[in-house]
């Protein structure tokens, strides 16, 4: 407030009485104090956050696959381009199907690897035929990080069945800017940060599952 | 956008693809759906080892904070460096380069960020948060330009800071504006740097880093409006100094608390000022300041008000400020995402719109009940209703500080910058004549003229 203190103009006033090498010598004294005051403070309050903060413990974003609706802005927000987001195959929760709604579009002519018949746009998504189980064949899908543009077209796919596949940022490529671009355009808020000792989140089902096969 | 989007999606393929689903080429949906399943079991094959998924994540780990490391020690380099040109050598053109250096390596190298600027709010998260990690190397970036600061003035600002080393290398036809509108502005950065500090610890919202005008550049990508912004700011910047430093630099704000207690600062002549007045007018920045007493015209650059009035004054912004601030609160609590989503829900709950948005779907989706929605987003309005309020106490202080500063009677006895508005950067430098001799340009007896012109200017009667 106002009031609090001496206002400075009151300094100047009674000059009469000081001359001016004790009004120097003052306010070099007041200079200086303030001068270590100020020092003292940052110093402490840097040492402070810094002491209490580890670097084991730094933070790093990643978005939370649960909450992920495929919307396609991780592809287009992104600094840097291609996007530091692509979709990962967590393989235990994949069904195999032939007719994989991650893998084709909706419009399919036919099941084959045609890139007509593709949902990726980038054809990042890999076909593999494993065996065929009495008539009925089983297929492996793989992701091609390389090629993986983070559209989330194969996550959107997928959710219509295991949802084994889902998006997750690139600790790799990303370049952890303080106010990720993609967390700010992301519809569901699914970006968060996490720390750097565990930088992935599992789907709810996915953890679910690993459970099971622990006990 | 997402509306369009799925209107594509419901488009002819949709009802040709359920089609196909209802005749039976889908037989797992109605299968698991016959099964009560939710989902489909992966098949077992015997002989066949599925892929390790977990390799994936592997090839995706973070990378170590190495390039952290080197970023503080070339701050602390550059600063270093900045401060002795500054200071000692009194090189503009040795201060354009290191800004050169600086805006090429910390700017578009490593793409501004993570900056000072920035770093302020992650500061300012971890004292509020005891969830959220911040590395010694975010501290530092901090810390260090604010000791520097403390010892040497603003040389951060003058060549280091990959922002303020943009806007001095842009700024090419430098106007000087009238004081008034200055000093007003110039009050924006402390209400700039109170906001972004209580969004950041209200609700962990980043302010600083959305309105940064030159990160679109160091990137060299942004979206439409944020390219608007920075490209206005820059054609601002062109003829108008620094537009961002002096009125919107929430850093800044700190510097200008800190700065006129550097021990050291630059000063524009290299030895005693003779009162020439040529380098009155050279400031762009308008940080040089006359003297008070004996200065050429003996006018006093003190607000003229009585001490009565100056209580009432003070009184009367701190409250404008709290004032302020109490209505703030709400308005600005629509910032944070879960306000935004409860106000939604309850708005779909209660009737008063029709349909869902993706945030509404996936939070009915989790299960978490409502009423926790609403919870949550009462305790971050109450935080904001504080926060705002501390913030309107902290601007209108602000407002009062100045106050006192206009009606306090400077003691300068020489052209001196203005060590809070100062940024060290050595543009009045060459209008000095001291600073001619020195450099061996002109002969020392020639400037007994100028002296003799201030003799005869003190003299003149107002």
């Amino acid at each position: 407030m106002a009031g609090g203190g001496k206002s400075p103009a009151s300094f100047g006033e009674p000059a009469s009485s000081d001359t001016p090498q004790s009004r120097e010598t003052r306010r070099g004294f007041l200079a200086d104090a303030s001068r270590y005051c100020v020092l003292a403070f940052v110093a402490g309050a840097g040492g402070f956050v810094a002491g209490r903060r580890g670097e084991a413990n730094q933070l790093v974003w990643q978005l939370d696959p649960d909450l992920c609706i495929g919307c396609g802005n991780c592809a287009t927000q992104c600094v840097i381009q291609p996007s530091a987001v692509r979709a990962v195959q967590f393989y235990p929760l994949c069904a195999m199907c032939d007719i994989c709604t991650g893998y084709f579009d909706v419009s399919y002519r036919s099941l084959d690897t045609a890139a007509e018949n593709q949902l990726c746009p980038t054809g990042a998504l890999i076909r593999q035929f494993i065996v065929d189980q009495a008539g009925v064949p089983r297929f492996e899908y793989h992701v091609q990080r390389e090629i993986c543009i983070g559209c989330g077209r194969c996550v959107k796919g997928c959710a219509m069945m295991n949802g084994s596949l889902y998006l997750q940022v690139q600790h790799d490529l990303c370049v952890e800017c303080n106010d990720c671009s993609i967390a700010r355009a992301c519809p569901t808020r699914a970006f968060r940060r996490v720390p750097a000792s565990q930088p992935f989140i599992l789907k709810r089902k996915a953890r679910r599952l690993l459970g099971q096969a622990d006990k | 956008m997402i509306p369009s989007r799925q209107a594509t999606w419901v488009a002819p393929g949709f009802r040709w693809f359920w089609g196909k689903a209802a005749l039976g080429l889908f037989p797992p949906l109605w299968m698991s759906a016959c099964f009560g399943q939710s989902e489909l079991v992966r098949p077992h094959i015997p002989g066949y080892d599925s892929p390790d998924w977990e390799a994936q994540l592997r090839a995706a780990l973070p990378k170590g904070a190495v390039w952290e490391y080197a970023d503080v020690a070339f701050l602390i380099v550059a600063l270093g460096a900045a401060s002795y040109v500054a200071i000692r050598a009194r090189s503009r053109t040795g201060l354009l380069v290191i800004a050169g250096l600086s805006l090429a390596w910390l700017g578009f190298w490593r793409q501004g960020c993570i900056c000072p600027i920035g770093a302020l709010q992650n500061v300012a998260l971890t004292l509020a948060d005891p969830s959220y990690f911040v590395p010694t190397v975010v501290v530092l970036l901090v810390v260090v330009p604010i000791l520097f600061t403390l010892l040497c003035g603003r040389t951060f600002c003058a060549a280091v800071c990959p922002l303020g080393a943009f806007q001095e290398l842009t700024a090419i036809a430098p106007v000087r504006i009238p004081r008034w509108v200055d000093e007003s502005l110039g009050l924006f950065p402390y209400a700039f740097l109170g906001l972004a500090v209580m969004t950041t610890v209200c609700s962990g919202y980043f302010l600083i880093c959305h309105y940064d005008p030159f990160v679109s550049f160091f990137r060299l990508g942004a979206n439409a409006s944020t390219w608007i912004f920075s490209i206005g700011v820059v054609l601002l910047g062109l003829v108008i100094a620094r537009p961002y430093c002096r009125f919107l630099c929430p850093l800044g704000a700190i510097f200008r608390i800190v700065s006129p207690l550097s021990r050291w600062h630059l000063r524009i002549p290299p030895s005693e000022c003779i009162n020439c007045r040529l380098c009155e007018e050279v400031c762009p920045y308008n940080a040089i300041r006359r003297p008070e007493e004996g200065g050429w015209d003996g006018t006093s650059q003190k607000l003229p008000i009585s001490n009565l009035h100056l209580v009432v004054a003070c009184c009367g912004v701190v409250i404008a400020g709290v004032v302020s601030g109490l209505f703030l609160g709400p308005v600005t609590s629509r910032l944070d995402w879960r306000i935004q989503l409860a106000e939604r829900v309850w708005l779909e709950e209660s009737g008063q719109v029709v349909g869902t948005t993706d945030a509404s779907d996936v939070f009915r989706k989790s299960g978490i009940p409502v009423s926790q929605l609403y919870e949550e987003a009462a305790k971050i309005e109450g935080r904001y209703r504080w926060g705002c309020l501390l913030v309107g106490l902290w601007f209108g202080g602000v407002m009062a500080a100045k106050v006192l500063q206009l009606s306090r009677s400077p003691h300068r006895r020489e052209y001196e910058p203005e060590r809070g508005k100062c940024y060290s950067c050595g543009r009045c430098f060459r209008f000095c004549p001291l600073e001619q001799v020195r450099l061996g340009l002109i002969d020392a007896d020639s400037i007994r003229v100028y002296a003799k012109a201030a003799e005869k200017d003190k003299a003149r009667p107002t």
